[in-house]
């Protein structure tokens, strides 16, 4: 691919849309008589509903239904056991729901939801995880099918011997996804047909799931995902708003839109479950790593094992000839876990990545110099040679632009007033993932193009760079290219997620811009007026196995000031430099590696949730609660990258890029307060208590 | 159910309603007049994805029963555009500068910086102005200064850096 599309600094598509107010998200589209939902939550950690007496709801003004288990359309069992909502009296968590009133107003709704009168038969409940739970146990892969266990030679026994030592614990809290918009659906039954506008990272999942829980032909719903405020993982597959909107739009016969109140979602969409991180490192005096184990332990809920893969990362980063990288997890009566922006990489990589920090310090070794110390030819545990890996490169382009060589390495040393100040490193490491898909392009005969692929833009500007992609292909200007996304009735397509989006999408527009290249030019005179049209299908390739080891990488550089007084830690600049491929357009994907690195200092100072022993739900619940990044939070963030040339991944030479910028961020930040106050803290997130704390017991007080 | 007669002006017309009383503003923009740009985040003033202009200042239209607003004169983003489709600096700013990814915070944040440049002009300190600073004068809006005001508008995409900036290219 020749043309000049890819990599420009193209202005977002929709984007006159969303400074406008004009794009429709999933509540927003105006149907006649539209019904408003409002979820009934459980109010106890475990047992069942015994009675529900919805007397005093029904009699409230506007109120049209309210399902409960007991009247509730009967659904085929789903895959999912978090979407299978109001089919039998039991509850799982706090937070599950147990009823859902359906009213003509939102108002009329919430007020009804509130008279619902629930009983429960209550069972004793434990949401608390500990390293030693008694009920922790080895499952036997970790999320997206990783083995739970990895061991190569005698880690233990390296580690035992080596002349130096790190041997630490980390945890990282529960912490949630919040997009802005809510997880939200609106559902309405046009005769046999059903039609959903929902806020999803993927209508085709969204489409399969409802077709086999309602026991409909895929061919009689529609899916419309055309603009989706946010997902990070807790939109990836669908949630039970779009179950529920379904149901009730059936049992009232009007379009129904169940948008889920934010204080409810913690408990029903997925959070990225706690990790208790233990990190064994031995080395040599020369930093070369004789031994590596990282185990941990994390939680799920009874009714779903979803096992955060944390010690993954580490089977990819450093060579050593010893290594254990191992997964417990523990069924407490919680809310099921689900994908937060790179699960098992995000916090996974804070452990590994402040343990290195840790052993840098243990060795006087400057963590830069330590990291390249430890580059492995091939991938440490598969033995695969990688596709490419430029983590030096990035190491040593950040510590460049960051001004690195100024830093005094001892630590504590740097004061202004009160305040401390520190500089910290740590590497990001996220998988290529690609997925296959299915797109259209057709030549029209005014010389225009449209691309059909029901891809979904959550964010990423996925209209226009897979524009981009396909004017490059057909070797035509890029303002001559439409794209059509976000429908169900457009050729299918794999989800926005895993940060395999553009590649698994551009691969199919590409393949089918190139088979409409090669149409066109075995045609001579005017094009018919439906134009010409060529698909295509990259099932069979673009999930095929590679025999190289894909990933991208990247450096983190953060400088910090710590405020003795206070304890409160501000993060002053963030400089990230990754390697990913061939970056496909400059202007959103300096967005998304910004966005992630935001996302990323969250996670080291401000967000945490925290599950209540006595009740058994987040005590964190809603956004004056947790805590996520504000204006005030963020300073300037600086992203860039090095240019890749890898002929291993897709034809468009990309890797993922939506959240290898949160990956290895936090631990950027908290090294850079271990720099600043020669504290070690173990513990995200670094909220001033935790920080006072350690500054006053590191000063014997 | 109480329900009261309530005429306010939205985007320069006046609308008349038989409003409920529990209905706030964002429902009604929302849901009566189909100006869905502004957006509903959290329902509880937390995140600032509803923001509009009431009277010319900034509020999370969430927290306002409609009924309190007889007579007033409210703006939203879809209001911002000059008559039509040339859109107001500020949205321009947001264009040029990326500042957005999903789009969902974005109306709530031009709003509000409408809202805050209309304050700084006005001569409203904030919490990181120079106290010595010339009382009631126009406070000039650095980075810090606009990262201070807008701290009322959450955006998970993370796009801050960038929205900085836009505001910056305006003010």
């Amino acid at each position: 691919m020749t043309g000049t599309a890819l990599g420009a600094a193209a202005e977002r598509r929709e984007g006159h849309l969303k400074v406008t107010g004009g794009a429709r998200y999933a509540a927003e589209h105006p149907l006649p008589g539209r019904a408003h939902a409002w979820p009934v939550p459980a109010t106890v950690a475990r047992g069942r509903v015994t009675a529900v007496d919805t007397t005093a709801a029904l009699d409230l003004p506007g109120v049209l239904t309210v399902l409960t288990h007991e009247n509730a359309p009967r659904l085929t069992e789903p895959g999912d056991p978090t979407l299978a909502v109001l089919q039998d009296p039991g509850v799982p968590h706090r937070g599950w729901f147990v009823a859902l009133v359906v009213a003509r107003t939102l108002e009329e709704a919430r007020a009804a939801a509130g008279a619902v009168r629930v009983e429960y038969a209550v069972e004793d409940h434990d949401v608390t995880l500990t390293a030693d739970h008694p009920e922790a146990y080895e499952p036997e892969t970790a999320n997206a099918g990783h083995p739970a266990r990895r061991e190569y030679g005698d880690p233990d026994g390296a580690v035992d011997s080596a002349p130096v030592r790190v041997d630490v614990s980390y945890r990282v809290p529960p912490l949630h996804n919040h997009p802005m918009e809510p997880h939200t659906s609106t559902a309405h039954w046009e005769g046999d047909r059903l039609v959903v506008h929902t806020s999803s990272q993927g209508g085709n999942a969204v489409r399969a799931t409802l077709a086999a829980l309602f026991e409909l032909p895929e061919d009689r719903i529609t899916v419309d995902t055309r603009h989706v405020g946010g997902g990070f993982g807790s939109k990836g597959t669908p949630r039970p708003d779009v179950v529920l909107a379904a149901m009730a739009a059936r049992e009232t016969g009007r379009p129904v839109t169940v948008a889920l109140p934010r204080r409810q979602l913690a408990a029903v969409v997925g959070h990225r479950a706690p990790t208790l991180h233990r990190l064994r490192l031995g080395a040599g005096p020369d930093g070369r790593l004789t031994g590596l184990t990282h185990d941990i332990v994390t939680h799920s809920s009874r009714i779903k094992e979803f096992v955060e893969q944390a010690a993954v990362p580490a089977r990819v980063m450093y060579a050593t000839p010893s290594s254990r990288t191992l997964h417990r997890v523990v069924r407490l009566d919680v809310p099921s876990p689900s994908w937060m922006r790179a699960p098992g990489e995000s916090p996974g990589m804070y452990a590994l990545e402040s343990a290195m920090d840790e052993l840098a310090t243990a060795l006087g070794m400057d963590p830069v110099q330590l990291r390249l110390r430890n580059e492995p030819d091939r991938e440490p545990d598969s033995g695969k040679p990688f596709s490419s890996r430029n983590l030096a490169a990035c190491l040593r382009e950040g510590a460049r632009r960051f001004g690195w060589d100024r830093r005094d390495p001892r630590p504590g040393a740097r004061t202004e007033g009160p305040l401390l100040v520190g500089t910290g490193v740590a590497a990001a490491t996220y998988p290529v993932l690609v997925q296959p898909s299915t797109a259209e392009a057709r030549a029209l005969p005014d010389g225009t193009f449209t691309v059909r692929i029901n891809a979904t833009d959550i964010g990423t500007g996925a209209r226009t760079v897979l524009a981009q992609v396909a004017a490059d292909t057909l070797g035509v200007p890029l303002e001559r290219v439409r794209t059509e996304i976000g429908d169900s009735e457009l050729p299918s397509a794999s989800l926005a997620g895993g940060s395999s989006g553009t590649a698994s999408w551009g691969w199919a527009v590409h393949d089918a811009c190139t088979r409409l290249g090669g149409l066109l030019g075995g045609l001579t005179g005017r094009l018919p007026a439906e134009g010409v049209t060529a698909r295509a299908d990259t099932d069979g390739r673009a999930n095929a196995e590679s025999p190289y080891a894909r990933h991208a990488f990247g450096a983190h550089f953060a400088e910090v000031t710590v405020d003795t007084v206070t304890g409160e830690v501000r993060v002053r600049r963030m400089l990230g430099v990754f390697a990913a491929g061939r970056v496909l357009n400059a202007r959103t994907a300096r967005s998304q590696f910004i966005g992630g690195m935001v996302m990323g200092l969250g996670m080291a100072l401000t967000e945490g949730s925290t599950m209540d022993a006595a009740f058994g739900d987040f005590t964190e619940s809603d956004l004056a609660s947790y805590h996520v990044p504000a204006h005030a939070d963020v300073p300037a963030v600086e992203a860039h990258w090095i240019d890749e040339d890898d002929a291993h991944l897709n034809p468009m030479g990309s890797k993922g890029i939506g959240e290898i910028g949160n990956v290895g961020s936090a631990a950027a930040v908290g090294n850079a307060v271990h720099h600043a106050t020669g504290v070690r803290y173990r513990e995200l997130p670094l909220t001033p208590d935790k920080v006072l704390a350690g500054l006053t017991s590191a000063r014997g007080g | 159910m109480h329900r009261s007669e309530t005429t306010l002006t939205v985007n320069g017309k006046p609308h008349t309603l038989h409003l409920d009383h529990r209905r706030v503003l964002l429902d009604l923009l929302r849901e009566d007049l189909g100006l869905t740009g502004a957006k509903k985040g959290c329902d509880h003033g937390q995140c600032g994805a509803c923001t509009a202009l009431v009277d010319g200042r900034r509020v999370n239209t969430c927290l306002l029963l409609a009924v309190t607003l007889d007579g007033r004169e409210v703006t939203t983003v879809e209001g911002l555009t000059d008559g039509g489709e040339t859109p107001h600096p500020l949205q321009r700013a947001f264009l040029d500068r990326d500042a957005f990814q999903c789009g969902y915070c974005t109306p709530g944040q031009i709003c509000s910086a409408v809202g805050a440049l209309a304050e700084a002009a006005a001569g409203h300190p904030s919490h990181v102005t120079d106290p010595a600073a010339p009382s009631g004068r126009p406070v000039p809006l650095d980075a810090a200064e606009i990262r201070e005001r807008l701290s009322g508008n959450l955006c998970r995409c993370g796009a801050y850096p960038h929205i900085v900036e836009a505001v910056e290219d305006v003010s």
